[in-house]
């Protein structure tokens, strides 16, 4: 296995050049051609558990209440999934960003990571959130319109959503440069890293770029975790990039391992050996997960419009949900109980989250007031005595309006 | 009391603020060994370290974006923007990010991240070397500004934006890192979002702030060999502004200008005319009147001086004041 294995990893001696066509310069480094590159997977599409030297023994180790979990995360936000879409359609959310065939990539990798790392979202990382233990109910915050964030990242150490996308892959560096200041000032510190997901189309942002080149030249313990899920909303892959992302961790000079994204075993495997890596000091990792939005970007998109059914076919062939099923089957880890329950679990969160979504109440002005600075601010107290003096004249209008009705 | 430039006052209060806040430091690009391109972080790196004093790769967004994060983590980020044309490609990162954080988090979360931009004209350079774009971030809210004018406030003001919990920028004058000045390391001048009356009159008021304080109140000087006394508000902070100050002020005068080398369309100046209007309607002799950069992208140095407000400038808007 260790010739393709150290082509996926960009860790061999191909690492990203390829030699010339005869008579080219001998110093002309020549792209990469379009296409597959060498991918790990240790499940392939048909259930099968496939034998691999590097990430294997990450999967090897693991029991089967540990293997059926992973199932079950999978399942349940599937079906929190649905549950957040139909709210949006009975108009309790604005909107909403359905995560539906990226399970695998964010249970994986979220399932990789310790209490003490940290992890920088996108607005669809739904499953990462629910492997650090949010309460997904407070998820829809956001998309209800009540909170711009809705939980406190440092109590799961899961930062808040960020919707100017690439944005947070440079906050992620930062963060993981802070770990770093911390343990140079006290060695007795635990280990930790910090998970940067982005998506294709964010890669093509300059924020993506910038934070390569800062981890890289400060070495920090940051693992960048892109879900290539081939769609930009309309926009494919192709025009983000001619070539595999994984391609260009070379470039920065670090380690780039791309992955079947629908493999929750190879995305843990993959992510363990990452943040084992970063969390040790030797520096970033970039992991492309090669996935599918099969789903809409958000409920307000139509991807009818830009997209054959065929090819939308063909990425449901490779249900993450579907694969994992037949493996923990076929290997007698787990029976028609389990699912059962599973189903069971994955409709309690559903009830549990449309509950506390209805329950929510409405937002407050002067929450919003309060919390434009952290430190008192004459502008800010001038404008709220204005508007409070301006509701209580409604209010003191009211009050005549409704004694003149009983007079 | 020590006699030092304002360059050197704020390097003085960097390395008291380095000294006493272990969790705070330095990034930028040729900050280090350079000591930066005006020198005013000279020595530190030698003194503090290439950890305390950080050279950073050529982004603006990246030193921002990187900083966030380590404010996230409970770090003191100060970061220097090389030239005020800079800092547009870090804009993404203040704007949406820095300035937002508190209130997405509903408070629960802050980012205290110190940027430092030399700022303003005058010094005969290229194109995107002096430039004034402090009210594109006094309009976002989120964001403290601040802007000494002497070395007392260029060695206390750093430093307190440091201590502050939100984040502040911090718009260096300069063309006017070399005036000397008195630094007294002992007290402090108080709260930094407050204006200071720098000179006292009973005519008329300039607002002035950062680079044009000097020239304000050599206009005043001059003023008064015309028999007009003329008093002179250092605003100090850009946001929040001190209106309250300025009110007292114009409510004496009753005449108020206000000078900024940024351009006056949409400016700071039409923000303190229009709520000093509304404050002092019935004190004023005159409307507000602003004096400041023309409707155009910073001009070629060749013709700066065109531009940019000056004590001629200021005296014709003091005639059309007492004109009224």
């Amino acid at each position: 296995m260790g010739a393709a294995q150290q082509s996926a990893t960009g860790i061999g001696s191909e690492n990203g050049t390829r030699v010339g066509p005869a008579g080219a310069s001998a110093g002309v480094l020549q792209p990469h051609t379009v296409g597959e590159r060498d991918m790990v997977q240790l499940l392939d599409a048909a259930g099968n558990r496939r034998h691999e030297d590097t990430f294997g023994p990450y999967v090897d180790e693991l029991d089967a209440e540990t293997l059926r979990g992973f199932y079950r995360d999978m399942a349940v936000v599937r079906r929190f999934d649905a549950e957040a879409t139909a709210l949006q359609r009975q108009g309790e959310l604005a909107l909403w960003v359905p995560v539906v065939g990226q399970e695998a990539a964010q249970i994986g990798s979220g399932r990789a990571m310790r209490p003490a790392d940290y992890a920088f979202p996108t607005y669809r990382e739904h499953g990462v959130a629910l492997t650090r233990g949010l309460d997904l109910a407070d998820l829809l915050k956001l998309f209800r319109g009540i909170s711009n964030g809705g939980w406190d990242p440092r109590e799961n150490n899961f930062h808040l959503y960020t919707l100017v996308l690439a944005a947070q892959t440079l906050h992620a560096v930062g963060y993981a440069m802070g770990i770093q200041r911390d343990a140079a000032a006290d060695s007795a510190s635990e280990p930790a890293a910090v998970v940067a997901y982005f998506g294709d189309g964010a890669s093509s942002e300059g924020d993506v770029h910038e934070s390569m080149v800062f981890a890289a030249s400060f070495n920090a313990p940051v693992v960048f975790f892109c879900q290539n899920n081939n769609w930009a909303i309309s926009v494919p892959f192709e025009v983000q990039s001619k070539v595999p992302l994984v391609n260009r961790a070379g470039g920065y000079g670090f380690p780039g391992i791309r992955v079947d994204g629908n493999d929750v075993l190879a995305v843990y495997a993959v992510t363990q050996w990452a943040l084992d890596h970063a969390r040790s000091g030797k520096g970033p990792v970039l992991i492309e997960a090669s996935t599918y939005r099969v789903g809409a970007h958000t409920t307000a998109d139509d991807p009818t419009k830009y997209r054959a059914s065929a090819e939308e076919e063909a990425w449901r062939a490779k249900d993450p949900l579907q694969r994992l099923e037949t493996y923990l089957r076929a290997e007698g880890l787990a029976d028609d109980d389990f699912f059962a329950q599973v189903k069971n679990d994955g409709d309690e969160l559903a009830s549990h989250v449309r509950r506390a979504t209805l329950a929510l109440g409405g937002a407050n002005i002067r929450q919003k007031f309060a919390t434009v600075y952290a430190e008192a601010h004459p502008l800010v107290a001038e404008e709220l005595a204005w508007f409070e003096n301006y509701e209580a004249g409604f209010a003191a209008a009211d009050t005549q309006t409704s004694q003149g009705g009983a007079a | 009391m020590k006699t030092m430039t304002i360059a050197k006052a704020i390097n003085e209060g960097l390395r008291a603020t380095l000294a006493n806040d272990a969790k705070s430091f330095l990034m930028g690009e040729d900050i280090g060994s350079l000591g930066g391109v005006y020198r005013v972080t000279e020595g530190l790196k030698a003194e503090f370290g290439a950890h305390r004093v950080m050279d950073t790769p050529l982004a603006e967004s990246g030193i921002i974006g990187t900083a966030i994060g380590m404010a996230l983590r409970g770090h003191r980020p100060i970061c220097e923007i090389q030239f005020d044309g800079f800092v547009f490609p870090g804009f993404n990162q203040i704007t949406t990010q820095l300035a937002k954080i508190h209130t997405r988090s509903d408070g629960q979360l802050s980012a205290p991240v110190v940027i430092r931009i030399p700022y303003g004209g005058g010094i005969g350079s290229i194109e995107h070397h002096s430039e004034s774009p402090e009210a594109l971030f006094a309009h976002t809210a989120g964001l403290r500004i601040i802007t000494p004018s002497n070395a007392n406030d260029a060695y206390w003001m750093i430093q307190q934006a440091v201590s502050c919990k939100d984040p502040v920028i911090v718009f260096e004058p300069k063309r006017r890192y070399w005036l000397k000045g008195e630094v007294d390391t002992e007290n402090n001048p108080g709260d930094p979002f407050t204006a200071h009356v720098v000179r006292e009159g009973s005519d008329a008021t300039i607002v002035a702030y950062g680079p044009l304080v000097p020239v304000a109140l050599a206009a005043a000087n001059a003023a008064a060999d015309d028999g007009h006394s003329v008093e002179v508000i250092d605003l100090r902070s850009i946001s929040p502004i001190d209106f309250d100050t300025v009110e007292a002020s114009v409510n004496k005068t009753g005449r108020l200008i206000v000078a900024h080398e940024a351009p006056t369309f949409g400016g700071i100046g039409g923000e303190i005319a229009a709520r000093i209007s509304e404050r002092c309607f019935y004190s004023l002799e005159a409307p507000a009147i602003r004096v400041g950069g023309f409707h155009m992208p910073y001009p070629v140095a060749r013709v700066e001086e065109h531009y940019l407000p000056d004590i001629d400038r200021m005296l014709e808007a003091l005639d059309r004041a007492f004109a009224y």
